[in-house]
């Protein structure tokens, strides 16, 4: 953006405290992000102004092209400062757009920079129905052998139905600061209560849906500091070791008799430290505080 | 929520400063915060402001602040538009003179 005075300390910018404008243009070739549907091409959401609630002039996702590494690419990022980055109906459908532009440009992926808390309740159906368009969208992409990758690293992670798009994805990247996972804390905690999960334990959370378990639990297929800088690297190791086959009906149902294998192995734990245990971790407690590269050092010593 | 139209007196931004930018965008739509969007305007002696907030009664003091705004910048010749929700006076002061530096290119 702008020059820095000569001799200024400038740290590496942090993806998760950047918002979704600067993740873009750190991310990408410098000078090559184009973004589609600009503001004010579009309207702000009829739905919150229905409730007499200012809107976005992005809906809270910008969308847009640009090089990473000299390759195409087609890019969402969402704004989580914007309404827990919750996808109402013109945020989805600009998503839903790319992926559908994907099939026509043929870009070396389609990165999602997902930071939300999933649909916005205040949309209702329309809300719903914008997250299941996006899924297949997903899916249409995938099958017409297009990686799409979604990237996790910001406040407010990756829940509800935008886990469930990160899931359906080629591969995910997160960094320790991302989150994943389908219900979120605190919706655990009012409908199951406090004994189940206390929402307030940050730890505990990060111990359940952080960046250092799902990769862990090969969730995540990387974990990257959390710097743009990092992503991008995330990004160009994955698309070089990328397998864009899509899934088979065999590949899946291999996948769902792991996944069905991993609830029964872990259905007693309680904890992330616990499971972490189970995998042959034998100082579970010391994983929260590990380096990145020491704890991908840890991954590569676990017994299959 | 409220909407709010101004048109303001403004001194024409300078023609040294070539517009490097179609639009300018600060800040996002949350608790005690705003975006603002800065673009072409229609004429050259005014600067149009429309606000959008979620705090009701406030027009004197967007009145003022934005008054004042357009009075000492160069703000000739912009349309700005503000979502707003909640911010404190002082965020919307820094918020409009960030998107008009970048609109108009200059270093911060």
């Amino acid at each position: 953006m702008n020059a820095a005075l000569p001799g200024a300390f400038t740290p590496a910018p942090s993806f998760f405290e950047a918002t979704a404008r600067q993740r873009v243009q750190q991310l990408l070739d410098a000078g090559s992000w184009r973004e589609f549907l600009p503001p004010p091409t579009l309207a702000s959401s009829p739905h919150l102004a229905a409730l007499d609630m200012p809107g976005a002039f992005d809906d809270g996702v910008i969308i847009g092209a640009g090089l990473l590494g000299a390759k195409a690419v087609l890019v969402a990022a969402q704004e989580g400062r914007f309404m827990g980055g919750a996808v109402g109906e013109i945020h989805g459908a600009k998503i839903v757009g790319l992926l559908r532009r994907a099939l026509a440009e043929k870009p070396a992926a389609v990165l999602l920079l997902v930071d939300s808390g999933g649909v916005r309740l205040h949309e209702a159906n329309a809300g719903l129905i914008a997250v299941s368009e996006i899924m297949r969208a997903v899916l249409a992409a995938r099958a017409a052998r297009i990686a799409v990758l979604a990237l996790i690293g910001g406040s407010c992670g990756a829940f509800g139905g935008m886990a469930i798009v990160c899931s359906l994805c080629s591969a995910v990247l997160m960094s320790e600061e991302g989150r994943l996972g389908l219900s979120g804390p605190e919706v655990i905690e009012t409908v199951m209560g406090f004994e189940e999960f206390d929402a307030r334990d940050r730890a505990l959370v990060w111990r359940v849906t952080g960046g250092k378990h799902r990769y862990l639990m090969g969730d995540s297929a990387d974990l990257v500091e959390d710097s743009s800088a990092a992503f991008r690297q995330g990004v160009l190791d994955c698309l070089g070791s990328q397998d864009t086959a899509p899934a088979t009906l065999a590949s899946l149902r291999a996948t769902q008799k792991g996944l069905r294998a991993r609830m029964t192995r872990f259905s007693s734990c309680r904890d992330g430290s616990e499971v972490w245990a189970g995998l042959g971790i034998s100082a579970p407690q010391d994983v929260p505080l590990l380096e990145r590269d020491a704890l991908i050092g840890l991954k590569k010593g676990l017994p299959a | 929520m409220e909407k709010l139209e101004f048109t303001l007196p403004a001194c024409a931004a300078p023609a040294s400063r070539g517009f490097t930018q179609s639009f300018a965008l600060c800040g996002v739509v949350a608790s005690g915060n705003l975006e603002v969007l800065v673009g072409a305007g229609a004429a050259a002696s005014v600067c149009e402001i429309s606000v959008t907030t979620s705090a009701r009664g406030f027009a004197p003091i967007w009145q003022a602040l934005l008054s004042e705004f357009a009075a000492q910048n160069p703000a000739g010749g912009t349309r700005i538009a503000i979502n707003d929700m909640g911010a404190t006076p002082a965020v919307v002061s820094l918020r409009l003179g960030q998107a008009l530096c970048e609109y108009l290119g200059a270093e911060r």
